[in-house]
């Protein structure tokens, strides 16, 4: 499964038969990759997309290992797999021997599967959770945590949606939150359209989930329970793109993917009281706020001595930037991925978001990420 | 059996019964240990179910013993939210009416467009279109029922979309007309083997006595066979109870209660695909509420092939 990747997967229409055609392809593509590095070429034109010229030459010159063999394990949020994906479909390109299966049930569920000790990697679109960091105390396994891109978490709604320009966190409140429980659009601003509000949200056990819950909710409060729900952000954008008064959230890449089909919603930013609509300019100065959020991927400490791991992971992290703009992240600044391939040499484990007391960290990627603010066990 | 027609086969029998090594013993004790080795066999059947059953039951005592979970709120209620929300809600009406609506539209098309297909199979046409139509009955049967979901998201819907007003792109009309097309080869089948098997004597009495070809089919042939036409009808109903992948792909993912099939509801076994494929966590309390969504279903289709006997029962006509 490592040739199912690439990202103009996520770019297919609603999924299932142009996946295939994607699987067909790109298995002949690999195929011939052992014997012609011309091919790796020619996959990385294909998926880039819209990737400038210079990145995507950095990823094109390579040359080909087949002496080292393994089995890197990736599972979590469904929000970083298109970073993971195309991070595994390039590396297989150089060690066509690694085999790397990357799975995408949900941030929870990843790090339950990390915690257990079943996979090396755990895709995360939240840091870890108080509670998580305790259970994996407790089963001993230590991990280095490292930021991969920024989100922007993109609120949509239908194409033909005349009426929706923008929309405040108070707003949203109304429409998502048990307390609001807006039925119908004329019961979140006065003068729209009296038609029953739709609504998809990704499954609990989503990082993207949680991250929303507690922006729009906040710690305490609870996202309503008549929403339809799908683990499968597949699912989400033909939900909303079929129904002409749904409104639903994902993470930027599925809507940059699909944004013939959807319109994002531009969201008042609380402070300046501007609103602001999620570009990659926006997410990385932070302006979309308090929609943008890094992405994470979690690496097993004890595994990292197995040469497999230790290489993909150093991969993964030395091209994250041009992963990230592939796929339709945005890069983190270069130095955060240098902080972070330094951890990884020197195995330097525990998460930043959390205080030793165990309290939340939160900020900037630039102002957490810090030697001093890490905490281990 | 034309006995003289085959000479191999007697002399075969000759020597099997010549062999001069049979033992009586030897004989008794073959029989014997072939006796059980077919009644191991029935038994199998049982033991399968017996032991699902066993495993459907302690898992929904499990999940009746959280403390979240109460009888009167599973069977009282008609709010099914095990993972949103502050008050987790499980109140099973709600994926039960999703799946009672999807089967009723799918048995408002597939009842009466099988039966009627199967009166003309039957009673009307020709061989020649019989020997056409048969096969072409048996290929729609064969289709994957992932075709059929896929058919119903993207053909169907979008269909549905152009001509009503307000139809959601997942929604109970398109996914119940899928399982209407899916069930109508099994109606359709049944009743014209059921119909065909009605005596001809029967007919050319009723040609006798001077009914027209609609008579004799309506008023002698379909009450004749009744017994095994509403045997395929039940036969169907609890096909589309069951049916999985349609609905999962095109019913939608919000269990409420609801009449409206333009808008998206979830069936039992929607919720199970749902909950099975990743969004859970394990050995909590939505994790075994799967168990007892299984077992309420269970429990439906059980209650439907006892109506179903009892009903056969009573209409069977017999001619012998």
């Amino acid at each position: 499964m490592t040739n199912r990747a690439l990202p103009f997967i996520v770019s297919s229409r609603t999924g299932l038969l142009p996946k295939l055609a994607a699987i067909g392809l790109c298995c002949s593509l690999w195929g011939c990759n052992g014997t012609d590095s011309t091919a790796g070429k020619n996959t990385g034109a294909a998926g880039s997309g819209s990737a400038p010229a210079s990145d995507a030459a950095d990823l094109e010159k390579f040359e080909v290992n087949t002496e080292l063999q393994g089995k890197v394990l990736v599972d979590g949020s469904s929000t970083v797999f298109p970073i993971s994906e195309a991070a595994a479909s390039e590396f297989a390109k150089r060690y066509p021997n690694v085999n790397i299966p990357v799975g995408s049930s949900g941030t929870g569920n990843g790090f339950e599967r990390f915690i257990t000790g079943q996979i090396e990697v755990s895709d995360a679109s939240r840091p870890i959770k108080q509670d998580e960091f305790l259970k994996a105390k407790e089963a001993g396994v230590d991990f280095v945590e490292v930021p991969v891109a920024y989100d922007g978490l993109t609120i949509v709604v239908h194409k033909a949606n005349t009426w929706v320009d923008q929309l405040t966190v108070d707003e949203l409140k109304k429409i998502f939150t048990e307390q609001g429980m807006a039925k119908n659009w004329s019961d979140v601003r006065a003068g729209w359209p009296e038609n029953p509000i739709q609504i998809f949200a990704p499954g609990t056990a989503s990082g993207t989930f949680d991250y929303f819950k507690e922006v729009v909710a906040g710690k305490e409060g609870e996202l309503r329970s008549d929403m339809s729900t799908s683990e499968d952000d597949n699912v989400l954008v033909t939900g909303v793109s079929g129904s002409p008064h749904s409104i639903g959230f994902f993470g930027v890449a599925y809507f940059e993917a699909n944004s013939d089909k959807l319109k994002a919603v531009p969201i008042v930013n609380p402070k300046t009281s501007s609103a602001v609509m999620p570009t990659p300019a926006n997410i990385e100065s932070g302006e979309y706020s308090p929609f943008s959020r890094p992405l994470f991927i979690y690496v097993a400490a004890s595994k990292m001595g197995r040469p497999d791991v230790k290489r993909f992971v150093q991969f993964y992290v030395e091209h994250a930037a041009t992963l990230a703009q592939q796929t339709g992240y945005v890069a983190l600044p270069q130095e955060i991925y240098d902080r972070a391939l330094k951890n990884i040499k020197a195995k330097a484990t525990g998460t930043h978001y959390l205080t030793a007391e165990g309290e939340k960290r939160s900020g900037s990627v630039m102002d957490v990420f810090q030697d001093a603010n890490r905490t281990s066990f | 059996m034309p006995s003289a027609a085959s000479p191999e086969l007697s002399t075969a029998v000759q020597q099997v019964f010549a062999n001069p090594r049979r033992s009586l013993r030897g004989t008794r004790a073959r029989e014997v240990i072939i006796y059980f080795c077919l009644i191991l066999c029935a038994c199998f059947s049982i033991l399968i179910t017996v032991s699902i059953l066993g495993v459907l039951a302690k898992e929904t005592w499990n999940f009746f013993q959280d403390e979240d979970v109460t009888l009167a709120n599973f069977l009282g209620s008609t709010k099914w939210n095990p993972t949103l929300g502050s008050q987790h809600s499980f109140g099973i009406w709600a994926l039960v009416s999703g799946t009672m609506l999807i089967t009723v539209i799918a048995m408002a098309i597939a009842l009466p467009l099988g039966l009627i297909s199967a009166i003309y199979l039957s009673e009307y046409a020709p061989t020649r279109v019989r020997d056409i139509l048969k096969p072409v009955l048996e290929i729609l049967a064969g289709i994957p029922t992932v075709v059929y979901g896929f058919f119903a998201l993207m053909t169907i819907t979008p269909m549905l979309q152009r001509v009503l007003s307000e139809v959601n792109v997942f929604n109970a009309l398109g996914a119940g007309i899928a399982v209407g097309i899916l069930c109508f080869p099994t109606v359709c089948s049944l009743s014209e083997d059921a119909l065909r098997a009605v005596p001809r004597s029967l007919r050319e009495a009723a040609y006798g006595l001077g009914g027209t070809r609609f008579d004799v089919a309506i008023k002698v042939v379909l009450p004749a066979a009744l017994s095994g036409i509403i045997s395929a009808f039940l036969l169907a109903v609890a096909r589309a109870i069951g049916e999985t992948m349609i609905v999962a792909l095109a019913a939608g993912s919000r269990p409420h209660v609801t009449i409206d099939p333009r808008e998206d509801v979830q069936t039992m076994t929607g919720y199970m695909v749902q909950m099975a494929t990743g969004d859970i966590s394990n050995y909590d309390v939505e994790y075994y509420s799967l168990y007892a969504v299984a077992f309420t279903l269970f429990v439906l289709t059980l209650t439907l092939t006892m109506i179903g006997n009892i009903v056969r029962k009573r209409f069977r006509e017999k001619y012998e």
